[in-house]
């Protein structure tokens, strides 16, 4: 399938763990997670970007939570420093993937159609037309959607999913399992907060910990004049503790998945 | 496009499909009868639209009249502070005894195929019986 890196990547087969059987028929008992076949080619992408070091972000939101806009502001503010690309998932257009590119940063198109989510195979096919050699920082552009995406790991690093002020602050309760897989929650069109009474971050951070997780949430407002500090800082951090991987742990990850 | 997906029920359909088609492969004859898969409420799918996907997308394969039982496991998370073990809502993944909200989640957030039925064709049983 890989025709560009060489690899022999199939999907998983089932791994049949016990058998009855009779002269009627067979009882297999399995026991094999269902998105076994994703999570190989997930695998398989991170590897891939663990040789290049190119550290890769997943990030998610409900549509028009600001997530173009956001790495707009990133781009400009980080495009001198790091080489960056962008994988963007849109059921139709390219708009979003024109927008980045209008600030002279690779952006490949990935246009689902119909479907709610970016899945790992899409993301491998679209890392063909992408040289990742020379780059720092990928940012993958989920479809905007806060349920389907959360199950597909694509191969990223890091999930970062945006919540808007302009959306309830009780979403991470309404969609936990996206919440939960979260590494950081930005707070977008935080510069709306003044006009927005009934957003109270407080009682998201609230809902947040309820999950179970000690998930920072950071706020942003990406338009006019961008303030997106605690944003940058983070992908600062992000970029300094992943650096220095090591690398005979990229070579055994390289090895596992038959890249 | 080669992969069609609608909702992700569906795309989960189709890859349970191939691991059950992988299964049933090499028995020549076999008739999937019967499919049980494990789902957690955090696996991020909805119980009652994975079922009606399966009814779209068995057609014409090997499990085109198998029956999809899925058995729902309860979210139980442990706590990293005092230890215990507690029954959580989905969105409440806090210790039951101390509060904590450092919990790891033991289970609830499964989506496996846990078993696949097959019933044996005419030549097969003849087979068997010689």
């Amino acid at each position: 399938m890989c025709q560009t890196c060489g690899c022999a990547l199939t999907p998983g087969k089932a791994g049949a763990q016990g058998e009855r059987a009779d002269s009627r028929g067979a009882v297999i008992d399995v026991l094999q997670n269902l998105l076994a076949a994703n999570d190989q080619v997930a695998m398989h992408n991170r590897a891939h970007f663990d040789e290049h070091g190119v550290l890769v972000i997943n990030l998610m939101s409900s549509p028009g939570a600001g997530k173009t806009a956001l790495l707009e502001a990133t781009i400009v503010a980080l495009k001198a420093r790091y080489h960056i690309a962008v994988i963007e998932g849109d059921l139709e257009t390219d708009n979003d993937a024109a927008r980045i590119r209008a600030h002279g940063v690779p952006a490949i198109q990935i246009t689902t159609g119909t479907a709610c989510h970016l899945d790992a195979h899409q993301v491998h096919r679209a890392l063909h037309e992408l040289p990742l050699a020379g780059l720092d920082l990928l940012f993958i552009e989920n479809v905007g959607n806060l349920v389907c995406p959360a199950s597909f790991d694509l191969g990223q690093h890091h999930n970062v999913t945006l919540l808007s002020v302009t959306e309830g602050d009780d979403k991470p309760a309404k969609y936990p399992v996206i919440f939960r897989a979260s590494d950081l929650v930005v707070l977008s069109k935080a510069d709306l907060l003044d006009v927005l009474q009934d957003f109270d971050p407080a009682r998201a951070a609230a809902a947040l910990r309820a999950l179970g997780r000690d998930t920072p949430m950071i706020h942003t407002a990406a338009r006019r004049t961008p303030v997106i500090g605690p944003w940058l800082d983070w992908l600062e951090q992000a970029l300094k503790a992943w650096r220095p991987a090591p690398q005979g742990a990229r070579s055994r990850i390289a090895a596992a998945v038959g890249a | 496009m080669r992969y069609a997906r609608r909702v992700h029920e569906l795309s989960v359909c189709q890859a349970l499909l191939t691991q059950v088609a992988d299964i049933a492969a090499g028995r020549s004859g076999a008739v999937v009868e019967r499919i049980t898969i494990e789902m957690g409420p955090l696996c991020g799918l909805e119980p009652a639209l994975l079922a009606s996907a399966f009814a779209i997308a068995r057609t014409g394969g090997c499990a085109a009249q198998a029956e999809l039982v899925i058995e729902s496991t309860a979210v139980t998370v442990d706590c990293t502070a005092c230890g215990a073990r507690s029954l959580t809502a989905s969105n409440r993944l806090v210790c039951a005894a101390c509060g904590g909200f450092r919990t790891r989640i033991v289970a609830g957030d499964e989506l496996r195929l846990r078993r696949v039925e097959l019933q044996m064709g005419q030549l097969l049983r003849e087979s068997a019986a010689n």
